[in-house]
């Protein structure tokens, strides 16, 4: 890897990280004193990713705007990393007119047809069109692919499993990646899932499997790199497992009083400890470091800006984009 | 015992004020006391109490044997607690949201609410589909929405829809003890969460005791004269706010209907409030087209279209998914000045 190329994954977790704070601030600003999930400007849950960085930004590193993404109920980051325009984004969680949706979907259902991203808030179910986007690249000729995103608690759902089996069968230009951040809500993943690694399921679907451990972006990178180069030489679809951290709650007000490891979660912040190796390396300076937080901080507050300054929808224009 | 009796009874030996979802979880308990073939099923229902507070503090009572997390396998534990319950066991599951049903519906709508009629009456399945439903706090397309009529059309599968803390724990309790599959589906919005703007109605007085309410009976929540108000669950807390500011304000007598169950539905108790107020207001939070609000339609119009002095007046969600954006929800969801236009319209008429 080169120093060019791991410190623009720094930056781009930093982007990320620096643009979730900022909706952290501005979820809560209007939910107090007593936390109401319906106030404020950005009602409804928010799944915030801090935390799950390097999955991100390892995997779309080797993406080009012409591949296809999907992403879960916890989409930010990875939308980020895949180069979503950040003003539409936001404005679309702010639920505003100039949203990537005009303020219909939200916060979990982001469409993205610039960079052919989408998200969805029922686990596992984004898999699915990964498939027929990959299904359709395959057919064009191209040497375009999918990256279909899920969570370690989505992997036991039904549409995983049959996703895999097909993709395999099919040999379509796929890239499965599972986020393993432990927790799916207040249940761990010794409670949900059967066998130590996902990577152990690949086998069974007849594909590659590679488990990724430590939230490390330079071997998340690496893996990616085979899983993607796989993919375009039409040689069929990976399963990638990465070992990540949920750094905040499940969703924002989740209390979690389930959860035993609460204290230790600062000193496996994947950030700084990435920082802290391109330091060392010679990669990255404090002034560097420094100037890479405040160009995210610009670039964040300037979308939080647009989200602001774009027009409510009119309330007589709900039943508009129903049909084409 | 209907609305307006747990709305009012002062607080007495036995009768204490909870919230819905308390209320709930205290039926599931006194069931498992009283019979050991009980027991939850279901995502973040353990530690976490449910996400919506149905099953808090069951963990704790019972244990992790008799109250088990799931994986996020809907296909799976909901199919799990049909064989459960085909071997006499007693089954709650919970459906963390109604709107994820897609992912297990063939083992609800194909297994569970057939196996009884095609095994010729000789399997039964009595278990509780517990599930939250409905909007109002941004939740968007995916997380708000009723979906009752969805699974009230489908045959086999009795469906219940509490609106109050009293109704909520006495149908659960009947929900357990009936003899068929039993979709529970209660609306955040009349849960009390700590979380959630409420409204006072989602707090009352529930008794001690583990009394029934009959699946299939509905409650006159308000007696009134001038107009029928057919409504379910949150949409009876707002018809009862708008007919008691109506009646300040305008002097209206509106005469508000709690479905409380739609399968079976109370066609009668429809029927004898209509007779008497000769106009009808449904008020549904589920989309509008072929589902509730045409099917209580639809009973005045077969049994005695000549009752009514007015045509029908329905207020749902206008066959649109439910919005993020906030002016968007409020325009498509059936809130307050949305009922109390209806009210309008049909007085006018
Ligand atoms: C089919 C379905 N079942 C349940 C849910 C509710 N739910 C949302 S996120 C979540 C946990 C997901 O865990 P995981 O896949 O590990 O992703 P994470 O939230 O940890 O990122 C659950 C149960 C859902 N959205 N869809």
């Amino acid at each position: 890897m080169d120093d060019k190329t791991r410190l623009d994954l720094y930056r781009v977790m930093v982007l990320s990280r620096t643009y979730e704070e900022a909706l952290l601030r501005e979820y809560h600003a209007d939910k107090k004193p007593a936390f109401d999930i319906g106030a404020g400007l950005l009602p409804g849950e928010m799944h915030l990713s801090a935390g799950q960085e390097p999955v991100a930004a390892g995997v779309c590193a080797h993406l080009r705007p012409d591949d296809a993404v999907t992403a879960t109920h916890r989409p930010h980051h990875i939308a980020i990393a895949h180069g979503v325009d950040l003003d539409k984004m936001t404005a679309e969680i702010f639920g505003r007119q100039g949203g990537l949706g005009h303020g219909r979907g939200g916060h979990m259902h982001l469409f993205d047809p610039a960079t052919h991203f989408s998200c969805s808030g029922i686990v596992a179910e984004g898999l699915p069109p990964a498939l027929g986007q990959a299904f359709a690249f395959q057919q064009a000729g191209s040497d375009r692919v999918a990256a279909a995103f899920t969570g370690e608690g989505a992997a036991n759902q039904g549409a995983f499993h049959e996703s895999l089996n097909l993709a395999a069968l099919w040999g379509l230009p796929v890239v499965f990646i599972i986020e393993d951040n432990d927790w799916a809500i207040s249940v761990p993943r010794s409670a949900s899932t059967a066998v130590a690694s996902n990577a152990d399921r690949a086998a069974g679907y007849g594909m590659p499997g590679q488990r990724i451990e430590d939230n490390d972006v330079d071997a998340v990178y690496a893996a990616a790199g085979d899983a993607v180069t796989r993919a375009r030489a039409g040689d069929g679809p990976t399963l990638l497992e990465i070992h990540t951290l949920r750094l905040w709650g499940h969703f924002e007000g989740d209390p979690q009083a389930y959860r035993p490891d609460l204290a230790e979660l600062a000193g496996r912040d994947p950030i700084p400890a990435y920082q802290a190796r391109l330091q060392k390396a010679g990669i990255l300076t404090a002034e560097l470091a420094a100037t890479i937080k405040d160009e995210a901080s610009a670039r964040v507050e300037k979308a939080v800006e647009f989200a602001k300054s774009s027009p409510a929808p009119e309330p007589e224009t709900a039943r508009d984009y129903l049909f084409a | 015992m209907s609305v307006t009796d747990s709305a009012t009874a002062p607080p007495r030996g036995g009768v204490r004020r909870l919230t819905t979802a308390r209320a709930v979880a205290e039926g599931i308990a006194q069931e498992m006391e009283r019979d050991p073939r009980v027991f939850v099923l279901g995502e973040d229902i353990g530690a976490y109490g449910g996400i919506f507070g149905a099953t808090g503090g069951l963990l704790e009572k019972f244990g992790p044997g008799r109250v088990r997390d799931t994986p996020i396998s809907e296909t799976a534990f909901i199919g799990l607690g049909i064989g459960a319950a085909v071997e006499g066991m007693r089954p709650i599951v919970e459906l963390m949201f109604a709107d994820f049903f897609g992912v297990a519906m063939d083992q609800i709508y194909n297994h569970m609410a057939k196996i009884h009629y095609e095994s010729g009456g000789n399997v039964r399945v009595p278990m509780v589909l517990m599930t939250a439903t409905g909007g109002g706090y941004g939740d968007a397309e995916q997380h708000s929405q009723c979906l009752w009529g969805t699974f009230a059309h489908l045959p086999g599968m009795k469906v219940v829809v509490p609106s109050n803390p009293a109704d909520a724990k006495g149908l659960m309790i009947s929900a357990i003890r009936d003899e068929n599959p039993v979709v529970y589906m209660f609306h955040k919005g009349v849960m009390g969460l700590p979380w959630m703007a409420k409204n006072p109605r989602a707090i009352g007085p529930v008794p001690q005791s583990g009394d029934e309410v009959p699946i299939g009976r509905a409650a006159v929540a308000r007696e009134g004269t001038d107009a029928t108000v057919v409504t379910l669950s949150l949409s009876v807390h707002h018809a009862l706010d708008v007919a008691e500011q109506m009646a300040e304000a305008d002097g209206i007598s509106l005469e508000v209907i709690d479905l409380r169950s739609l399968v079976p539905l109370d066609r009668q108790t429809i029927m004898s409030s209509v007779a008497k107020t000769g106009r009808l207001l449904i008020v549904d939070e589920d989309y509008q087209s072929f589902g509730v609000s045409g099917e209580v339609a639809a009973t005045v119009a077969e049994t005695d279209p000549g009752m009514l002095r007015a045509p029908v007046v329905r207020v749902a969600v206008p066959d649109v998914p439910i919005p993020y954006a906030r002016p968007l929800e409020r325009a498509v969801l059936p809130g307050p000045d949305r009922i109390r236009d209806g009210v309008h319209r049909l007085l006018k008429a």
